[in-house]
């Protein structure tokens, strides 16, 4: 296959699949947090605050989930077909999820009746725990791999889906995101709900370590597959060391006050938490659990060179683009949050 | 019911819900561009209450759209999943494309649009407004050319064979440019914008009716007819171009849009009727040899009919396909007539006298939704039995591993949860619409200024 920089193009891809993943997981996930942490949040105004803290940007965010399913579609189209068709059944949870989230934020403010938002803010909290947990649902299966037939169709029962290791990986998932979301709205608010925020974010500190904890040792006992490239390579110890470094850093930025540093530390978390995960996996896209012949990886599962080129030009000339009006997006928007006549 | 007819009607109840919205997204963006535009050239605050009136009206539209439009995507992964590997590489590259240069720019600047009154300039306002509506047109850019790959394939070779064969791209640009994309696409901004103008005609139609916030009304009306009234006409324009790309391109579909069966005849072109597929007759009120003008500016020549193809290379709804595409012709003409009408009363200084119009124009809105509708349910109909043009069927795009009770539960959850969604929908746009065009900026600082004052009752 044709190269690139000394990578293939199929490699090329991969990463920047992962990285378009890790992006939608660092940025939707602190919406999906905020949200997941709402019913923490007594009052009517703190809870208006939080959601005009995540209001401009939490839409542009869930793109990078629309981009990410564009990139799979179009750089490994056998793998799309057959995640989405294995996991019809939480996906379409997942996605009805992603609809009750949205609207929920949309449609609480436009009644004032206490029992009207009461309700929407249930829904809204619950859609983005569901939300939360089906996606490491899915991560974790991805990461352990599905029975798959020779067409690399899935070949089992959904109801496996729900297996020690991949629950796990749901818990430890929604605990990351409560983190960084109550980080990221510790950032955006003051005072007491300030205050609030960060012993919430310490709280979810210890829940995320140890679900992350269990969630480890059991992967280094039963699962070998999912480690066994860290273990062999001793340079690749830098990746769970950082993620170490990371955790450790956010309770003690928080003290300081300086939440800014606190949520770049759990942002850095969830990236080295995926690559580890696509490093261990690669170069599979989808092991396939039966027989190791029928597993999609980046070669079988890949889109044609042509079209990776196009892909990869299309992503060359959009990523700037990107990063320009999210910056500029995120910069009107910086600081404390202040409610206006527009807010939520 | 198998998986199959399932998976299609889960695949046409999603798409039809979702197509309510985007198309008033992009018809009322280009309205907002309009009305923000005005307030920028004039300083008039009227035009400012209005643009702000109009963007609270297109946050709720847009929200839907965006919580509805995701699982488009990934329902060709969940139901699809042999038409995505067979279609992957080609379709796939319109949709990441879609991703990153339409949905991100909208959503990005849709963050400003509704909350950046305050943070930011007016010029930075009225030049996110205009990010969000040139996102809007990117978004169906991207879409249709995918679709009219589905139509019109071009710019590819298909690789490997039996369950392995796949479509690649060989042309990156003739793929883009197949023979129908540009023709569809024109027709669907067109008819995009039409929703948009005919939401605002109908809303201040009401709003003169009742006699209420005339001194706003009756600009965002004008403004909305002058548009509907431009792009009614140039519907025809677009959309006799599409109609040709179908003689052209897809005659099997041309033949069951008409109703026409037999190849050695010429064909006719109907006002309205019925077809009968078993007996092939159509009968009703029609031109005789209408459609072989048409295409050949002679009423004799012979047009090629269903019988030209194999029964299992033709769709079988046939009647259907006809009454979708009489129906959106129907009211391409009917908006025509109306806008021209209303515009000449206009001139006469009498459009606001005659009630009835007034009361028909208020219930106006309906028509481009129903057409938008009717036009895409004959585009994708008129192609069956194929999802990829004479390289695909239906039949055979499917996932083999979803089970057709997997399918059901989808359905039956769709089916509530969009049930659920369009009656609040209803709900909160008429409140909205009830509410009116007000400036509520003083009354509602107060409220927070009085809360923000004690900032011990706040958390």
């Amino acid at each position: 296959m044709e190269t690139f920089l000394g990578l293939e193009f199929n490699v090329w891809w991969f990463l920047v699949f992962g990285a378009v993943i890790t992006g939608y997981a660092v940025l939707d996930g602190f919406d999906l947090g905020a949200g997941a942490l709402h019913l923490f949040l007594k009052k009517e105004t703190s809870r208006r605050i939080a959601l005009n803290a995540i209001g401009p940007v939490w839409d542009g965010n869930e793109v990078w989930l629309v981009i990410g399913g564009g990139a799979l579609f179009a750089g490994f189209p056998v793998a799309y077909a057959a995640i989405f068709s294995a996991f019809y059944v939480p996906f379409m949870i997942f996605m009805i999820g992603l609809i009750w989230r949205a609207v929920a934020i949309e449609f609480r403010s436009k009644e004032p009746g206490t029992t009207w938002r009461l309700v929407w803010d249930f829904i809204y909290s619950f859609a983005c725990i569901v939300i939360a947990l089906s996606l490491g649902l899915m991560l974790g299966n991805v990461a352990l791999g599905l029975p798959l037939n020779e067409q690399h169709e899935f070949a089992g029962n959904w109801l496996s889906f729900f297996n020690p290791f991949s629950v796990m990986v749901a818990v430890t998932t929604l605990a990351l995101f409560m983190l960084h979301g109550a980080i990221y709205l510790a950032m955006k608010t003051e005072n007491r709900l300030y205050t609030k925020l960060s012993l919430l974010a310490k709280s979810f500190t210890v829940f995320f370590i140890v679900s992350f904890g269990i969630t480890t040792l059991y992967t280094l006992l039963y699962i070998p597959h999912l480690s066994d490239k860290i273990r062999s390579n001793p340079e690749y110890f830098f990746l769970p060391l950082l993620m170490f470094l990371a955790i450790a850093n956010i309770p003690r930025q928080l003290n300081k006050g300086k939440w800014r540093y606190a949520f770049i530390s759990s942002s850095v978390t969830i990236a080295t938490l995926l690559a580890m995960v696509a490093l261990e996996v690669f170069p599979n896209l989808l092991l396939a659990t039966n027989n190791v012949h029928n597993s999609i990886t980046i070669a079988n599962g890949a889109s044609s060179v042509k079209t990776m080129k196009t892909l990869l030009l299309i992503a060359a000339i959009g990523t700037p683009l990107v990063g320009v009006y999210t910056f500029f997006v995120f910069w009107t928007f910086k600081g404390k949050v202040k409610l206006d006549e527009t807010s939520y | 019911m198998d998986t199959e007819i399932l998976a299609r009607i889960q695949f046409a109840f999603t798409i039809s819900f979702h197509y309510i919205y985007p198309p008033l997204s992009i018809g009322l963006g280009f309205i907002l561009v309009i009305m923000e535009g005005l307030y920028l050239k004039t300083g008039n605050k009227l035009y400012e209450t209005m643009t702000r009136f109009w963007i609270k009206i297109f946050a709720l539209i847009f929200g839907i759209g965006v919580a509805t439009g995701i699982i488009m995507e990934f329902e060709f992964g969940t139901n699809w999943a042999t038409y995505s590997k067979y279609v992957g590489d080609i379709f796939g590259s319109a949709l990441a494309a879609e991703g990153i240069f339409a949905f991100a720019l909208e959503s990005g600047f849709l963050g400003i649009l509704l909350f950046g009154w305050n943070r930011v300039g007016p010029k930075v306002h009225f030049f996110s407004t205009i990010m969000v509506f040139l996102g809007s047109l990117f978004s169906a850019v991207w879409i249709v050319v995918a679709n009219s790959w589905q139509q019109t394939p071009a710019g590819f070779h298909i690789v490997g064979e039996g369950l392995n064969a796949r479509a690649e791209i060989t042309d990156f640009w003739a793929m883009v440019f197949n023979p129908s994309s540009m023709d569809r696409l024109l027709h669907v901004w067109i008819g995009a914008i039409l929703a948009g103008a005919f939401l605002v005609i109908s809303v201040n139609a009401y709003y003169i009716l009742k006699k209420k916030y005339l001194a706003i009304a009756v600009p965002a009306f004008k403004i909305a007819l002058v548009v509907a009234t431009v792009f009614s006409l140039a519907q025809l324009f677009a959309g006799s171009r599409s109609a040709d790309g179908v003689a052209k391109n897809q005659p099997a579909k041309l033949a069951t849009m008409e109703g026409h069966y037999d190849s050695s005849a010429a064909a006719d072109m109907y006002l309205m009727g019925w077809v009968n597929n078993k007996t092939q007759t159509t009968t009703g009120i029609k031109i005789p040899g209408g459609l072989s003008f048409l295409i050949y500016n002679n009423f004799k020549t012979p047009v090629k009919g269903l019988n030209a193809f194999k029964t299992t290379d033709r769709p079988t709804q046939v009647n259907t396909v006809f009454q979708m595409y009489h129906l959106m012709i129907a009211i391409g003409v009917s908006l025509i007539l109306l806008t021209l009408y209303a515009c000449w009363q206009w001139k006469k200084g009498k459009l606001f006298d005659k009630r009835w119009l007034m009361i028909v124009l208020a219930w106006s809105v309906l028509l481009p939704q129903i057409g938008n509708q009717a036009g895409w349910f004959t585009a994708e109909m008129g192609r069956q039995p194929w999802v990829v043009y004479g390289l695909l069927r239906t039949s055979d795009a499917l996932s083999k591993s979803v089970a057709a009770n997997q399918v059901i539960f989808s359905l039956i959850l769709f089916t509530l949860v969009y049930t659920t969604l369009f009656v609040l929908f209803i709900y909160l746009l008429n409140k909205k619409i009830k509410h009116g065009p007000v400036d509520d900026t003083v009354k509602e600082l107060i409220e927070e200024g009085s809360k923000r004052d004690n900032p011990l009752l706040t958390h």
